[in-house]
C-alpha cells in the first residue's frame, strides 16, 4: 500500500486535483468489507478494488465491485452513473 | 543439402514470448486492450501457430529443417509461459472476494476520517458537505443549489 508521501508524488505528477487518501491500517477496508487478504505484493492485506457514488445525504447510489482484479470502472461508466434517470446529480464537469 | 534453421519456427516463439511481454507492459495501460487481452490473444495464436508448424516441419523433413531438438524444448517452455499467463488474466485475475458486507444501494455509507497525501485528516461527512465533488470546482455545494456528491475509488495502493 503506498504512503502519503508516495500518494502526494503521485497527484502532482500526474496533476490530480481529487484528493488521496491513506487507509494504513485497512480500517476503512475492513469496515466497508472490501478486504483482499494477501493480495498485495508482500501478501498484506489491501482493498479489493471497488467504486461508489454517494450522494450529498451520504447515501449510496452505485457501487461497481469488479469480478475481475484488472478490470476497473471507466471514466464513462462512472459519469453514466450521475446521469441515471434516478439519480438527480449533478454531474461533474 | 543445406538445412533451413527453419526460420518461421523461431518467428513464432519470438512472437509468442513478445505477445506475453507486451501485455504487462504496453497493452495493460489501456483498458481497450487490458480488460480482456484480445490482441495478446490474437499475437500468441498467430505465434503458436507459426511455430507449431516450423516444428512440424522439422520433424516431418529433418534432412531440409533445423529444429527437432531445439524446438521440442523451446515449445514446451513456450507453451508452459503460455499457459501460465492464461491462468493469471482468467482465474488469478478473478480470485476477489465477494464483498457482501459493503455499503449497497440505498445504504447510508459509513462515516470514516483518513489522512490525505498530505498528512491532513479528511472525514466523507466533509467531502460531502464542501463545495467540490470530484473536481475542484467551487461552483457545486449547498450554497450554490447544486447537489454534490462523492466518487470512491478503493485501489490496491501501486496499480
Amino acid at each position: 500500500m503506498d504512503t502519503p508521501e508516495q500518494s502526494e508524488h503521485l497527484r502532482a505528477t500526474a496533476g490530480y486535483t481529487f484528493p488521496i487518501l491513506s487507509d494504513a491500517q485497512d480500517e476503512v477496508i475492513r469496515r466497508w468489507d472490501l478486504v483482499h487478504p494477501h493480495g498485495g505484493v508482500d501478501g498484506a492485506d489491501v482493498a479489493r478494488p471497488a467504486e461508489f457514488l454517494i450522494d450529498a445525504s451520504g447515501k449510496v447510489r452505485w457501487v461497481n465491485l469488479t469480478a475481475d482484479i484488472r478490470v476497473r470502472a471507466r471514466p464513462e461508466q462512472v459519469l453514466q452513473a450521475f446521469d441515471a434517470p434516478s439519480m438527480s446529480i449533478q454531474r461533474p464537469e | 543439402m543445406k538445412r533451413s534453421w527453419n526460420p518461421r519456427m523461431w518467428i513464432g516463439f519470438v512472437l509468442s514470448v513478445a505477445a506475453l511481454v507486451s501485455y504487462p507492459t504496453v497493452f495493460v495501460r489501456y483498458p481497450i486492450t487490458r480488460d480482456f487481452p484480445w490482441l495478446t490473444l490474437v499475437l500468441i495464436a498467430l505465434g503458436l501457430f507459426l511455430a507449431a508448424s516450423g516444428v512440424a516441419l522439422a520433424f516431418r523433413r529433418p534432412e531440409a529443417y533445423r529444429g527437432k531438438i531445439s524446438g521440442s524444448i523451446v515449445g514446451a517452455l513456450t507453451v508452459l509461459l503460455v499457459g501460465f499467463f492464461l491462468f493469471e488474466i482468467f482465474f488469478v485475475s478473478r480470485q476477489i472476494p465477494a464483498s457482501h458486507g459493503a455499503p449497497q444501494v440505498g445504504e447510508t455509507a459509513p462515516d470514516f476520517m483518513l489522512p490525505d497525501s498530505k498528512g491532513n485528516d479528511v472525514t466523507l461527512s466533509s467531502l460531502l458537505n464542501s463545495s467540490f465533488s470530484t473536481d475542484d470546482q467551487p461552483e457545486t455545494g449547498p450554497a450554490s443549489g447544486k447537489t454534490a456528491a462523492v466518487v470512491l475509488v478503493f485501489y490496491r495502493g501501486y496499480w
